[in-house]
């Protein structure tokens, strides 16, 4: 499903190919635990009260404010979860905290749309879409993804480089079009309207099902550049036109999609850049005014950098719960899964041996780089603090146990002076090197131990495992390892 | 280090399987998800909350209607509001209502005065000038993706052309597609000389040549464009922090580095600010993009929080609309001028 092939070696080989899944940013305080503390003393009541909800929907609407989720767009989305948690009732496994997190949760979701919502179908082939949206907000990226998306669903899609205004753009995605294996059309002596035409009329004439029109970026108030806008969108008659926004926008969101919505009539929204840390308020901003649904975002620099869009995952990423279903869905695409459970049980019994930790290295790398998996953990930026590993020191670790024998990774204690000294010239390392590797897997192994007995291995870190396990209380971890159904493979 | 990562690792791992089998025994047979998902019908265009309204007003006439008004506890809600719908953020926004409620204003007017100087205040004291120091004078601009590196680069070295200083431009974003070119049209454009190098080759070698360059020819300033980077991304923060200090080898001095924040961000830019100062150590902020509906508050957050001072602004696609930081006319035109 996810293929390499194709895209800038550079930054492949520096290990940043997206993978699936938006990691959340862990930065910030989640809004879980700052509610716990409001909560703190309210421990064990039954019912939401008035003033229990006012004084959770303060630090929600702090959360929300932080997350650059608009003003306004705040203060009716509070409106409305006002509504639904005074008197709620608290449900027996979750502490009143957790409850309204529960509700803003759910609002949130329902605000974003619920669903995940596919592209309109062509009323007429070729298939039309339009890329719109300020400058720098990564329309050109975006649709070279797109293109490389839905040739990967089997469809011939064809680049149109409208964008005339920005010198250079059109190189660019003749540049990114190259590298999709897509074609592009472009010209650089004419219109963009009289070029999007053309274009349709080119696509019949190449084969091509989808035709995904780039344009130049505008601010929503340059009436000229929207005016010309308009007339391309006459000239296409797009089935889509899809505004692309820059995650980390603020406030403004709301006016930049309100504009273009009004000009444009927008029928989707796309958020670029969302594997930084920006929580990306500005998608229920943007999604709120438009009543557009939010279609993909973009998760990378890759041309396998565009997702499908989740609600439920930027709910979580708003409320800074991290994105455990989407590691969960990385580990499920990446993982041989017999393997998996076998090196569960292992890890669970605090049994396992370099050999099992190098299948583990491999498997890990497939799901992505280690800065987009910690990301997801909740919690984890802000325990592991300054001190974020980096992919080369897992490659640094990866040599020195490949210079391992055999049996030196079954059995670390073989490893002596003379045993250290070969496997560090052997993995271009220093026989210190090899001994805290040797320390710390020790160490590692007693957190694993820790974890398996259910405690947290490092303070502040959620464990999932247990979450679930108070939802479902008879469930540990330990019996879910051992009485796992074998799971059937996807595809 | 080591340590970390081994942890991590596992933690990892062991966390994704045990919350897999979990989340499998809860939802037993579950298939894919994304297959069957079905279309979200569009919310029609015209079911906009109402509660929308006010936000669309300009900060000044927000600010205008309080200002009308009794000090009351709508009052300083209502200030605060105005300044986060300017994008200047909770700690700031929380801060700066405080300091002006303290302050005891009698009435309104009183009251805008007091915020005002609040305002006026975080950017005072602040050296805002360019520092084009070193023989060659070296100005790197850095930032994440789409904030207008390079467009602000082609205005600069327009500007300081004029002022009889052609630059050297060094075209160090090797990695992203016709990044190059883009910079090579305004080089054509201006007239001046660029050093460029191969696609998807070492930036920090292309800034090194154009530095040699420029010494071989006299020239005064070099100013180094790098690939836009999200600054969460720790390998690329630390590629720029290579190509910074190559720079600063064999006598070199960088002078400037120069933060491209897109003046549409908001609270996010705060944490560009702070890793790009980590990484490469920002001399000077250039808010591009205020032309649009945006206020840049976040340069109020920004300054207050971090110290750093912001050196330029960018207000329109013309050379001439890269202009000199002027604290006094920001604090104006994000409350709405008078």
């Amino acid at each position: 499903m996810r293929s390499r092939g194709g895209y800038s070696p550079s930054r492949a080989e520096r290990g940043l190919i997206a993978a699936p899944g938006y990691p959340a940013p862990v930065v910030f305080e989640s809004l879980t635990s700052r509610l716990g503390a409001v909560f703190e003393r309210l421990r064990g009541r039954g019912r939401l009260s008035e003033a229990d909800v006012e004084a959770a929907l303060r630090e929600v609407r702090l959360a929300l404010l932080e997350a650059d989720v608009n003003v306004g767009v705040t203060r009716s989305f509070l409106e409305r979860v006002r509504a639904r948690a005074v008197g709620a009732e608290v449900a027996g496994s979750l502490t009143p905290g957790q409850q309204v997190v529960k509700i803003v949760h759910d609002e949130l979701v329902t605000t974003l749309g619920r669903e995940t919502a596919p592209l309109a179908p062509a009323r007429v082939l070729p298939q039309r879409i339009l890329m719109v949206g300020l400058q720098g907000s990564g329309k050109t990226t975006t649709a070279a993804k797109l293109a490389w998306r839905l040739k990967s669903a089997g469809k011939h899609p064809l680049l149109v480089a409208a964008d005339l205004q920005r010198p250079a753009a059109v190189d660019q995605l003749e540049a990114l079009g190259a590298r999709a294996g897509v074609p592009v059309h472009a010209d650089r002596a004419t219109t963009p309207p009289r070029l999007a035409k053309a274009a349709v009329k080119r696509a019949g004439e190449l084969g091509c099902d989808v035709v995904i029109v780039d344009t130049a970026g505008r601010l929503q108030i340059d009436e000229v550049l929207m005016a010309e806008l308009a007339a391309v969108r006459r000239a296409v008659e797009p089935d889509e036109v899809l505004l692309v926004v820059d995650a980390m926008t603020g406030q403004d969101a709301v006016n930049v999609a309100r504009g273009f919505l009004e000009r444009t009539d927008l029928t989707g929204l796309i958020f670029s850049k969302l594997d930084g840390d920006a929580r990306g308020g500005a998608a229920i901003s943007a999604r709120e005014v438009t009543g557009r649904p939010i279609k993909f975002v973009g998760v990378g620099e890759g041309l396998d950098g565009l997702e499908v869009f989740h609600p439920e995952r930027m709910a979580s990423r708003l409320l800074g719960m991290g994105d455990v279903l989407t590691l969960i869905e990385k580990a499920e695409a990446a993982w041989d899964r017999e393997q998996a459970e076998a090196a569960a049980e292992k890890m669970l019994r605090a049994a396992f041996t370099f050999e099992d930790f190098l299948d583990q290295l491999q498997q890990v790398r497939r799901m992505g780089s280690l800065g987009q998996l910690l990301g997801m953990l909740p919690g984890a930026a802000s325990a592991l603090g300054t001190a974020e590993p980096s992919d080369e020191a897992l490659s640094r670790a990866e040599a020195i146990i490949r210079s391992m024998t055999p049996s030196e990774r079954r059995a670390p204690k073989l490893i002596d002076g003379s045993r250290r000294r070969r496997i560090a010239a052997g993995s271009g390392t220093s026989p210190q090197q090899v001994n805290e590797l040797l320390r710390q897997f020790g160490e590692s192994q007693r957190m694993m131990k820790a974890f398996a007995e259910g405690r947290s291995p490092l303070p502040g870190l959620a464990l999932p495992g247990r979450r679930a396990q108070k939802m479902t209380p008879k469930v540990t971890p330990r019996v879910a390892s051992k009485a796992a159904p074998k799971v059937k493979k996807k595809r | 280090m080591l340590l970390v990562v081994l942890i991590v690792v596992a933690v990892a791992v062991a966390l994704a399987v045990a919350a897999f089998l979990l989340w499998r025994r809860r939802r037993p047979r579950v298939t894919d998800v994304r297959r069957d998902a079905p279309t979200v019908p569009a919310a029609a265009a015209g079911g906009l909350a109402s509660g929308l309204a006010p936000t669309r007003r300009a900060l000044g006439e927000r600010l205008a209607g309080l200002f009308g008004g009794r000090l009351d506890a709508a009052f300083w809600t209502g200030l605060e509001e105005a300044l986060l719908a300017a994008d200047v953020g909770v700690a700031a926004a929380v801060g700066i209502v405080e300091r002006v409620r303290a302050a005891g204003p009698p009435d309104a007017a009183a009251a805008r005065a007091a915020l005002r100087r609040e305002l006026a205040g975080v950017f005072a004291g602040r050296d805002r000038s360019l520092a084009l120091r070193g023989e060659p004078a070296v100005i790197v601009v850095v930032g994440v993706n789409g904030s207008g590196k390079t467009t602000t680069i082609a205005k600069l070295a327009a500007q300081l052309q004029q002022r009889g200083l052609p630059a050297l431009l060094a075209a160090a974003d090797t990695f992203r597609a016709a990044a190059t070119e883009q910079l090579g049209v305004w080089a054509g454009r201006l007239g001046l000389e660029m050093v460029a190098g191969q696609q998807g080759g070492d930036p920090a070698a292309v800034a090194f040549d154009a530095l040699q360059r420029a010494r071989a020819r006299g020239k005064e300033v070099v100013v180094v464009d790098t690939a836009g980077r999200l600054h969460s991304k720790r390998n690329l923060m630390e590629e720029l922090g290579k190509v910074v200090r190559v720079l600063g080898r064999d006598g070199g001095e960088v002078g400037e580095v120069l933060l491209v924040l897109d003046g549409t961000t908001g609270q996010n830019g705060i944490a560009q600010a702070r890793a790009f100062t980590a990484a490469v150590g920002v001399t000077g902020i250039v808010l591009t993009k205020l032309d649009g509906t945006a206020r840049g508050g976040i340069a109020v957050a920004v300054e207050r929080e971090l110290g750093i001072p912001v050196k330029l602004v960018g207000v329109g696609e013309r050379v001439e609309d890269l202009l000199p930081f002027d604290p006094e006319a920001f604090v104006d035109a994000l409350l709405g001028g008078s």
